[in-house]
């Protein structure tokens, strides 16, 4: 299905359009209970973006990056993996982890400036938030070539934003996939915003996805705020990097209608009457008139959903509250397998002189 | 066996990838073309292109793959064609490499190693002659290794690949091909974050590593001439330091001097001098010195020797210390 939405013909792959109709040939015509678990993450992950950014605002947790209007290609594509696939996360990435069952008491504490808000469940195939951008998709191309290397069928998602297409290890990155033939999946997704400087001052490339083109592999342009429409191109492409397809690059055409991070005040580079504009398009609110449509969707579950997730937000914020701060002992311990002598000395010498109360 | 510094490197590639499945090496023209010093010679004819892989011309790519595989159970030996050439990779070093560890609470660890040629004195093109070792010593979380002869090139480089944690594996130049020695064929070890006391001697600790050895074992010989006794210290792992070994020495003969090819400033002698300032200060019959390459661009091949510290400087320092 990729191979019919040509980007270098200006063709974005939509399941759902705005009225939340859906293409019948496009449809991947998924069960009642599983549509209705996507729309319940997508609640849950807009339930606990709104949560982390209040807790910012009153002085809980730290700088923090949203995902709100990105709640679809988050939650579509998580969806769209099996068990033993990876996932190789950026910054922004909320509903990945809500949907591949992170728990939500880590994800906060890592906002919250604590290194436990790292410590990755060992039953979760997910590689450690990355923050130099794109300096990520080089691992997970060495991930894939280990893959290969080993054997394994392993297919590995790597997201990033429409930025990261500028830096040269986006370029490096897909280069060497195109030439190992890895069994990556690269999801950009182009909300429009890199900080201040917009999409086309990243590139005069009419799409992202055309980028594959010169790499020597497929590369789709898909509706963003269309959760069906990710969730069948991700889909289709983990499958391919499963079974030795190789790579394919998937932009994820959406809106960040957050400010870059609670940093940062958009209203300084972008005008109200865009965001309005891509507010009306929220990925949520068509998915929810597709569910409806379909009879997948009452009151009654709306309900029922948003008190569960108002609920599980409030729990987990309290138990990542009640995680107290790292010693000196945890902040000198990962630094190497074994503490080497002359670090050992300066933790003695930082807990004899009390620093952050010595403990 | 006799051989030269880079046999002896080649040997302990081969010894690793024949007993570990898990080591792979990468980097750009190791394979078919076996490296543009032939370190990596014959390894791709013997062990095949999934075992010593011929990367596109990337730096960070050969680097940030390498964090990648080895995340993934593999332990690459990634090769930097010259330390010149290091610095696109310098944030995949950084930002991730060094600190996986950490900030994934020890899921996720990088046990690889990076080699790569460095320092002057082969008369090569500009960008092939730097000694930028202290960029790395300042990066918590990783190992900074360098080699001064063959038999240490094999036994360091075999620690490395077995460490657990990332090793910055710097290998001189010129000390390539400069002498042969005796390395035995069998598997061994020569221990990380261990300085080597290479000479015995009661006046003056000198302490270098890499290619200034060479310079400090001639002006060892100029010195006993002159009824001068040194003491040399080979400190072999940059960083995390062998302490211990370097103020033992300083103790004992009350003096020091220090030499590296990098620019003074903020170069590695800085902190050995810090560290013996801060333990051994009253056991200082004089001040600390250092002879350093300048803090100046590395000079083309026509002015190299105005460049890099020779014998006769090391002497000067030795005799000033001696005087003070």
């Amino acid at each position: 299905m990729i191979e019919r939405f040509d980007p270098l013909r200006g063709e974005r792959l939509q399941v759902l359009n705005e009225a939340g109709e859906a293409r019948p040939d496009l449809d991947p015509g998924l069960p009642a209970l599983t549509l209705r678990r996507i729309y319940t993450d997508m609640v849950l992950t807009r339930t606990a973006d709104i949560k982390a950014f209040n807790l910012q605002r009153q002085g809980r947790l730290g700088t923090y990056a949203s995902s709100r209007g990105h709640e679809g290609l988050q939650v579509g594509a998580a969806s769209a993996m099996v068990k033993d696939d990876w996932f190789f996360p950026y910054f922004r990435d909320l509903g990945l982890y809500v949907t591949l069952g992170y728990p939500l008491r880590i994800y906060f504490l890592y906002w919250m400036g604590h290194e436990e808000g790292m410590r990755i469940p060992e039953s979760l195939r997910i590689f450690t938030l990355t923050i130099p951008v794109a300096s990520q998709i080089l691992h997970a191309v060495g991930a894939g070539l280990a893959s290969n290397l080993q054997r394994l069928r392993r297919a590995i998602l790597c997201t990033f934003g429409d930025g990261a297409t500028s830096e040269g290890d986006f370029h490096e990155a897909l280069n060497a996939a195109g030439v190992f033939k890895t069994p990556n999946v690269f999801l950009c997704v182009n909300n429009q915003w890199a900080i201040s400087t917009p999409r086309k001052r990243q590139t005069a490339s009419a799409t992202l996805a055309q980028k594959a083109v010169a790499y020597g592999f497929a590369g789709v342009q898909v509706d963003g705020n269309d959760v069906l429409a990710v969730y069948a191109a991700v889909k289709e492409a983990m499958e391919k990097a499963r079974t030795g397809g190789g790579p394919t690059l998937i932009e994820a055409f959406t809106y960040r209608l957050s400010d870059h991070t609670t940093a940062d005040d958009a209203s300084r580079y972008r005008s109200q009457a865009d965001v309005a504009e891509w507010e009306k398009r929220d990925p949520i609110e068509r998915f929810r008139l597709y569910l409806k449509s379909r009879g997948f969707w009452t009151e009654e579950f709306e309900k029922e959903i948003r008190t569960k997730s108002a609920a599980a937000v409030e729990k987990a914020v309290e138990e990542a509250e009640g995680v107290p701060a790292p010693t000196l002992d945890d902040i000198f311990a990962y630094t190497y397998k074994e503490l080497p002598p002359g670090l050992a000395e300066e933790l003695a010498e930082a807990k004899a002189a009390k620093r952050g109360g010595g403990r | 066996m006799t051989m030269t510094m880079v046999q002896a490197i080649n040997q302990a590639l081969a010894k690793e990838l024949e007993r570990d499945p898990r080591v792979v090496i990468l980097g750009e023209d190791v394979g078919l073309n076996g490296g543009v010093f032939r370190a990596t010679e014959g390894l791709f004819d013997k062990f095949g292109p999934e075992r010593v892989i011929d990367m596109p011309l990337a730096e960070s790519a050969v680097v940030g793959l390498s964090l990648g595989m080895a995340a993934f159970g593999l332990r690459p030996v990634a090769e930097i064609q010259f330390m010149g050439f290091f610095y696109p990779a310098l944030n995949q070093v950084i930002s991730h490499v060094a600190r996986i560890r950490n900030r994934s609470r020890g899921r996720y660890t990088a046990p690889l190693t990076i080699r790569t040629p460095y320092g002057a004195g082969v008369r090569a093109l500009e960008h092939h002659s730097e000694s930028t070792e202290a960029l790395f010593c300042q990066i918590p979380g990783l190992t900074v290794v360098v080699p001064s002869t063959p038999y240490d090139a094999k036994g360091l480089l075999l620690a490395s690949i077995r460490s657990d944690d990332p090793v910055i594996f710097l290998e001189p130049t010129r000390l390539y091909r400069a002498e042969k020695q005796e390395v035995p064929e069998s598997d061994y070890i020569v221990p990380l974050r261990q300085a080597n006391v290479v000479r015995e001697g009661s006046d003056v600790t000198v302490i270098a590593w890499g290619a200034m050895m060479d310079v400090l074992k001639r002006t060892a010989e100029i010195a006993q001439s002159a009824g001068t006794s040194l003491e040399l210290i080979d400190v072999r792992t940059l960083c995390p330091l062998d302490r211990e070994t370097i103020l033992t020495s300083v103790r004992k003969t009350g003096r020091a001097v220090i030499v590296h090819e990098a620019p003074r400033t903020c170069g590695l002698g800085a902190e050995l001098a810090a560290l013996i300032a801060e333990h051994a200060l009253l056991n200082l019959e004089a001040p600390v010195l250092r002879v350093t390459g300048l803090d100046i661009t590395v000079p083309l091949a026509k002015s190299e020797e105005k460049y890099t510290p020779q014998p006769d400087q090391v002497m000067q320092a030795v005799e000033r210390v001696l005087r003070f």
